[in-house]
């Protein structure tokens, strides 16, 4: 390997510039840890730490980070496409742009903030002092970590995956991608896949098994059985991804005959496993979000969830859908008549129960009494922007008219229109909704509310534009198109949009910082009057989440307590347990994305040395014993006692 | 939320007159009964869905307009409502049917467009082998023995059937006007059913990502009259040199090139896949690619 | 820790109950993740290419002793909880390490297999049928191996703590690891060689 095959950015003016940023940036936390001496504060505070809460900080922070790139990417993505043959970018960066964009955006961003919402809440949400497996959930949290990383340094060492996020064969093997870019597919994806898989392990044992009494399945807030069937999902749809990037992995480094064009090789073996995994994943970004606007259009119209068995139901049905219209995405294969209407008919049929779901939010406005706080807004927004998504959805099920529909800038506008107003919008309405409950006070209404409006309208103004383009014919993924097309214009139209969008994130950030100045502290923990378990307890929540565990029989008890004025909690404070930290998890990342760099070059010694490394916290992880620790009642009482803000 | 309408009624109305006015969407201005065909279950199934967003659209406004906090009055209490078995019922059947409705629409027009198109399966359609490679189309004329690069040249008003393979990523074929697409991979040869009403001039592209070249692979597909097509087959044999195979195999090299005519064709000394994924390329013997026919139709079906 | 007498060792805390069951959940992903070899294996069977065909192969003698191999060391184990279940230190100590020499042999016979395959011209690159084949006994075999380190570090423990509720618990969760290979090497023996070899 040639030295400027290895540092990308050397001949890149912009990749250039991103490097030196990194390398500031990188500088600058350093520099600012090592001076306000919080080294030891990051390490046992965030790092080790096996707290369910601040692992879901941790999940947000690196979404938003992710959110961040992946958000430049489409910037310069739109900037590119915003006039005819323009040159910002060249083919090969545009392509590695779009790729990782997809990457990012589905894989480092929308999972991510949904597992991070969901291991803040479900604890909380569920009457729980932890996730079943707290360790383990600190070890799902630095695999997802590790594989970030290593997929964000492909973009100054070795050069990103340019093949899409699809990553088709045989363009993705190693005849027609012989760069590095795409083992670092394989292998970032696999790392953090294999944590993703554990947080799916976690979670479902824990909702089963650590509900507080009187919590049945059919008592859960609507938030915690749509991750309950998230989790479900993630546990049987991951695995294919774990063997269909082994498999990518091995051709392209290993030279075996997979994916190949002769010696045995199916190409369209890739496609397949990649969809069985990819469709339902969309289902996993998706189905939480529906969770989320749940919870937050029955709070803010104070009225319980219209429907909520046929809720439930619907869920399950969609779960099951999603596995068995992965061929949808290849109608035009050549697959046939027969299996193509196979297809089409259980693609359209997820409209049914999709349609359940959105008239039971409609009726639960129904006679309701609607405040329009910033989650709200987004929450309401959702319901007709989302229903655009919807029916354009169904209209790419139907495989003959996919024909004309596939590959086009249609398509594109399509799951803008599913994943923004659905999984983005949720993860933002989620974001503000729970934010006191971690931080202890509110975003500013006015800074979020102007961040709606301009997400929001930006949103349909750089994707509605799309819909158009693609029914006249312009492909998704063109670097570049000539004049005569006839594209330039809403493309540029779409830029705009794209541009306020980026400002309407710009003012979500803005808002961070602001509330974190002078928002007011919020002592009530429960600062909308609502309704589910989460926000019986203090906000910020103490490490052990309740002093005492609740007894739930009903759903929304929390609500029926506060209106019938019954206590929530009933017993007495007894020593609570709760496990220790490690360092473990944290140097089993770190181990597994040295792992993983190595592996993409090939550099089978050091290779093998990391692998060691990762053997070696295995090791010391089954040797260990640990029991954990317990907190002492007066040590509750001190903490419940200054929550509650008595002067002691 | 008035404003709200207001901006995405001025959106509709700004792309609109942007595309509207000047010509109409290539997808929805067919110049071929498969295109048409397809044309039709599109419009047909707007008109359904925007069915649909106007009730989602009313109810939603409606909740919106009526049951605002500011005008509930301080002391409403939302009542408890469980659900209704009967709405429940209707919300289910409802999009139930119009499924129904829908799948019978994609059966039958996923039929149509994949068969020869309804009043010419008599005639004798014309063979055109296309094949990409990097970023290049190869026309290949079994009949006539000749052979074109990125254009294509087809009669109107009669069957044209194109045979799909890639000699390397998959590419999707793609002429809007004419037909829907269809992929061209390399194992396996794709059958494409079209043809052309009217004399025209149409953009043919790939619509599938297949490398740095993807965005520069389109080709011009020229339906001429019968008798300008048999002309122009006569030129062709006439005056283009015949394609070599060290000329077919550089051209297979460079990522692009021109437009380019021949007047022999590739097919004799690099045959064109038979079966499906799985067999060795390499294997097959050169049989006469049209005896091949059933044989690759067969197979291809089973995926 | 509230310890319940009531049930096994293994069962007896809040927290082995909890491992217990996701360790089965795990074990739902190890279906789909062998499911999905399984289904590679069958897309790619015929695929081979200029290389070699199943019945090119496979030899039914060398499959035989790594399937008596590994099936008896299923019995084994689940004796070994048996012997645990009673109290039994030493025997349920002799059922694992016999377990572990079963899992052992089944190794080398697999590895001796994988050479002569090689010998005869048929590597994990040579066809998508040896790949696929390869991959899915690979993995398999992975999956044993990572079972013999696993299974030496439980007996370590349990020579040292005796039978804890940790112990047990471990020992419990690993014995049900161990019959899913087996499970797995069954649908390998019937739908890979004897498939193949017919
Ligand atoms: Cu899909």
């Amino acid at each position: 390997m040639k030295w400027d095959e290895f540092f990308v950015f050397t001949h890149d003016p912009m990749l250039f510039a991103a490097m030196i940023s990194i390398v500031l940036g990188g500088l600058a936390i350093f520099v600012g840890l090592t001076y306000f001496k919080k080294w030891g504060y990051l390490w046992t505070e965030w790092l080790t730490t096996v707290d369910h809460k601040r692992i879901g900080v941790m999940y947000i922070l690196v979404a938003l980070v992710m959110l961040f790139r992946g958000g430049v990417d489409a910037l310069l993505m739109r900037a590119q496409s915003a006039v005819p043959e323009n040159g910002l970018l060249n083919a090969q960066h545009y392509n590695e742009i779009f790729t990782t964009h997809g990457l990012l955006m589905i894989l480092f961003m929308a999972m991510p903030f949904i597992i991070g919402l969901m291991n803040v809440i479900i604890p909380l949400q569920i009457g729980a002092r932890d996730v079943a497996f707290p360790r383990l959930n600190a070890v799902s949290f630095w695999l997802f970590a590790a594989g970030a990383a290593l997929l964000n340094i492909s973009f100054v060492i070795g050069g990103s995956p340019d093949a899409g996020w699809t990553a088709y064969f045989p363009l993705a093997s190693l005849e027609y991608s012989p760069t590095v870019g795409n083992n670092y597919y394989s292998l970032a994806l696999q790392i953090s896949g294999i944590g993703t898989l554990m947080t799916g392990i976690n979670f479902i044992v824990t909702i089963l098994k650590m509900r507080a009494p009187g919590m049945t399945l059919m008592k859960m807030p609507m938030f915690t059985w749509s991750v309950l069937i998230t989790n479900v999902i993630i546990v049987f749809a991951f695995p294919v991804l774990t063997v269909a990037l082994a498999l990518m992995m091995l051709d392209r480094q290993f030279g075996t005959q997979f994916f190949t064009m002769s010696n045995g090789g199916m190409d369209m073996l890739w496609a397949n496993l990649f969809w069985v995994w990819a469709h339902p994943e969309v289902y996993i970004v998706i189905l939480p979000a529906f969770g989320i606007y749940s919870e937050i259009i029955s709070t803010f119209a104070r009225k319980n969830l219209y429907g909520y068995k046929s809720m439930v139901v619907s869920m399950v049905a969609i779960s099951l859908l999603s596995f068995l219209v992965w061929a949808h995405h290849f109608y035009t294969m050549g697959q046939g008549v027969m299996a193509n209407s196979i297809f089409s008919i259980a693609t359209m049929a997820i409209a049914v129960p999709t349609g359940v779901k959105m008239f039971n939010w409609l009726f639960t406005l129904h006679k309701g009494k609607i405040t329009f706080t910033t989650p709200m807004l987004y929450s309401l927004a959702f319901i007709p922007i989302f229903t655009i998504g919807g029916v354009t959805g169904v209209m790419l099920g139907m495989a003959s008219a996919d024909y004309q529909y596939h590959n086009t800038m249609f398509l594109v506008a399509h799951f803008h229109y599913v994943l923004i107003p659905g999984t983005v919008f949720a993860v933002i309405a989620g974001f503000h909704y729970w934010y006191p409950k971690v931080f202890g006070y509110q975003l500013n209404e006015r800074l979020g509310k102007l961040g709606f409006w301009l997400i929001t309208i930006s949103f349909n103004v750089a994707f509605m534009p799309l819909f158009i383009l693609g029914l006249n014919g312009m492909t998704r993924r063109m670097y570049t198109y000539s004049e005569e097309t006839g594209f330039g214009p809403l493309n540029m139209l779409s830029f705009v949009g794209a541009l306020g969008l980026a400002l309407g994130f710009i003012v979500l950030v803005y808002n961070i910082y602001w509330s974190a100045r002078y928002s007011p502290r919020d002592t009530s923990g429960d600062p909308y009057d609502a309704r589910s378990p989460e926000w019986s307890t203090h906000s910020p929540v103490p490490v052990y989440n309740f002093a005492i565990v609740p007894t739930i029989n009903s759903l929304d008890a929390f609500w029926y307590a506060k209106k019938n004025k019954a206590p929530f909690f009933e017993g007495k404070y007894e020593p609570i347990h709760m496990p220790s930290n490690s360092g473990q998890p944290f140097l089993m990342g770190v181990a597994f994305c040295f792992w993983g760099f190595f592996m993409v070059f090939s550099w089978w010694i050091p290779a093998i040395i990391s692998a060691l490394g990762i053997f070696a916290t295995m090791i010391y992880r089954t040797f260990e014993r640990d029991h954990g620790y317990y907190i002492s009642v007066e040590e509750i009482e001190r903490t419940e006692n200054a929550l509650r803000g008595d002067k002691q | 939320m008035k404003i709200k309408w207001a901006l995405l009624s001025l959106i509709f109305t700004i792309t609109t007159v942007l595309t509207g006015c000047d010509q109409p969407l290539l997808v929805l201005d067919p110049k071929g009964p498969q295109a048409k065909t397809l044309s039709d279950t599109i419009i047909f199934s707007m008109v359904i869905m925007a069915g649909i967003l106007l009730v989602v659209y009313i109810l939603y406004a409606y909740m919106l307009t009526k049951y605002r906090a500011s005008k509930m009055g301080e002391d409403y209490e939302p009542p408890h409502e469980e659900g209704s078995h009967t709405l429940e019922i209707i919300w289910t059947l409802i999009p139930v049917i119009i499924v129904v409705v829908l799948s019978v629409v994609t059966v039958r027009s996923t039929s149509d467009v994949e068969a020869v198109p309804k009043g010419y399966e008599e005639d004798k359609p014309l063979v055109i082998y296309a094949s990409s490679s990097n970023w290049k189309w190869h026309f290949s004329y079994p009949e006539e023995g000749i052979e074109t690069v990125n254009y294509v040249n087809i009669p109107t008003d009669r069957p044209v059937e194109f045979r799909l393979y890639s000699h390397g990523p998959i590419s999707s074929f793609w002429i809007p006007q004419l037909a829907g697409q269809k992929y061209a991979m390399n194992a396996m040869i794709n059958e494409l059913n079209l043809v052309a009403d009217a004399p025209g001039s149409y953009i043919g592209k790939n619509s599938n990502f297949n490398g740095k070249g993807f965005a520069h692979m389109d080709f011009e597909a020229q339906a001429m009259t019968a008798s300008e097509y048999v002309q122009w087959v006569e030129d062709v044999k006439e005056t283009a040199p015949k394609l070599s195979e060290k000329e077919f195999n550089s051209l297979l090299e460079i990522d692009f090139v021109g437009r380019k005519t021949y007047s022999s064709n590739h097919l004799t000394f690099s045959p064109p896949p038979v079966g499906n994924h799985g067999h060795n390329p390499d294997e097959k013997d050169g049989k006469d690619a049209s005896e091949d026919e059933s044989n690759s139709h067969e197979e291809h079906n089973q995926h | 820790m509230k310890i319940d007498n009531s049930l096994p060792l293994e069962y007896s805390t809040e927290e082995n109950r909890l491992k217990i069951l996701g360790f089965w959940i795990f074990l739902g992903a190890e279906i789909a993740l062998f499911s999905t070899l399984f289904t590679v294996y069958f897309v790619l069977v015929n695929g081979v290419g200029n290389g070699p065909s199943p019945k090119d192969i496979y030899e039914l003698k060398m499959v035989l002793i790594q399937t008596f191999l590994l099936l008896t060391s299923s019995f084994t184990i689940g004796l070994g909880i048996h012997a645990m279940r009673l109290g039994l230190k030493k025997a349920m100590m002799t059922f694992f390490i016999i377990t572990l020499v079963l899992g052992l042999g089944f190794l080398v016979f697999e590895i001796e297999e994988f050479i002569t395959y090689v010998h005869e011209g048929a590597t994990i690159q040579t066809s998508g049928f040896l790949s696929s084949l390869f991959t899915l006994l690979g993995t398999h075999g992975l999956h044993v191996t990572f079972g013999l380190f696993w299974g030496t570090a439980i007996l370590m423990q349990v020579k040292k703590q005796g039978f804890t509720p940790e112990t047990t618990n471990k020992s419990f969760i690993f014995s049900l690891y161990w019959h899913f290979l087996d499970v797995v090497w069954i649908f390998i023996f019937s739908f890979v060689y004897l498939k193949g070899l017919m």
